[in-house]
C-alpha cells in the first residue's frame, strides 16, 4: 500500500493561549454553568425540602442564608441558571435560523451575557 | 428517484427534540413562579408553604422536575459522550447519572406531596 504523507495540520488548540469568539465563550459558559447545576442539584433540592419541611427549618435556612457567604454561592447559582435560560433561548432562536449572521450573533451573545449578569445584579440588590 | 433515509435509532434527533421541549417547560415554570412570587410576596413560611400547597403549582412543580431531569440527562450524556472516550468509564458515569436522576425525583416527588 502507498503511503501518503500527511500534510502537517496547523492546529493550534491551546485552550490557555485561544482567544474565544464571544459566541463561543457564552457556548462554553452554557455547558459548565449547566453541569455546575447538575452537581448541586442535591443541594438544590435539600434548600427546597429545608424550606418547606417545618416552622424550625424554614427559619434556620433563612439565618444561615442570611450569611454572607452563602448569600454568594445562591447568588452564583442563580446567575448559572439564568446565563442558562438566556443562552438556551438564544439557542432555540438560532434553530429557527433567527440570528445566524455573524455579526447578529455577536450582538446577542453580548446580550445573553449582559442579561443574566443584570438579573442576577437586580436579584442581589433586593436580597441584601 | 434515490430514496435516501436516515438509519439509526433516532435517538439524536429524540435528544435534540427532548432537550427543546424541556427547557421550554422550564422556561415556562420559572416565568410562571417569578410572577407568582412578585405578585403573593411570599416572605413567610406560611406563605411559602401555601404557595406549594396550591394544587396546579403542586403539578406544575411535578413538570419542572420531570423536564429538569431529563434535560439534565441528555445534557450530561452529551458531555460524558464529548469528553469521556474510555467506553467503560462512559458507561459506569451513565448508569451513575441515571440513578441519581431517578433517586431526586423520588427525593423531590416526596418534598412536594409533604406539603
Amino acid at each position: 500500500m502507498p503511503t501518503v504523507a500527511l500534510k502537517p495540520r496547523y492546529k493550534y488548540l491551546n485552550l490557555f493561549k485561544i482567544r474565544l469568539p464571544l459566541p463561543a465563550f457564552v457556548s462554553i459558559l452554557h455547558r459548565v454553568t449547566g453541569v455546575l447545576m447538575f452537581l448541586l442539584l442535591g443541594f438544590l433540592l435539600w434548600l427546597l425540602q429545608q424550606s418547606l419541611q417545618s416552622f424550625n427549618t424554614y427559619t434556620a435556612l433563612r439565618a444561615w442564608v442570611a450569611l454572607w457567604p452563602v448569600k454568594i454561592v445562591l447568588l452564583g447559582l442563580l446567575w448559572a441558571y439564568l446565563h442558562h435560560l438566556f443562552a438556551g433561548i438564544r439557542h432555540l432562536f438560532l434553530d429557527a435560523h433567527v440570528g445566524l449572521e455573524l455579526a447578529r450573533a455577536r450582538q446577542s451573545s453580548a446580550a445573553v451575557l449582559a442579561a443574566g449578569a443584570i438579573v442576577t445584579l437586580i436579584v442581589a440588590v433586593l436580597a441584601w | 428517484m434515490v430514496r435516501r433515509e436516515v438509519i439509526g435509532a433516532h435517538y439524536g434527533l429524540r435528544g435534540w427534540l427532548l432537550q427543546r421541549v424541556s427547557a421550554v417547560v422550564m422556561a415556562a415554570y420559572t416565568l410562571l413562579m417569578a410572577v407568582m412570587i412578585a405578585v403573593l410576596q411570599p416572605g413567610d413560611f406560611g406563605r411559602w408553604r401555601g404557595l406549594f400547597a396550591l394544587p396546579w403549582i403542586k403539578v406544575a412543580t411535578l413538570l419542572f422536575v420531570v423536564s429538569l431531569l431529563l434535560h439534565a440527562w441528555v445534557g450530561m450524556r452529551n458531555v460524558f459522550m464529548d469528553y469521556v472516550k474510555p467506553s467503560g468509564l462512559r458507561f459506569a458515569l451513565y448508569v451513575a447519572t441515571i440513578l441519581a436522576l431517578i433517586a431526586y425525583a423520588g427525593w423531590a416527588a416526596q418534598i412536594l406531596w409533604s406539603v
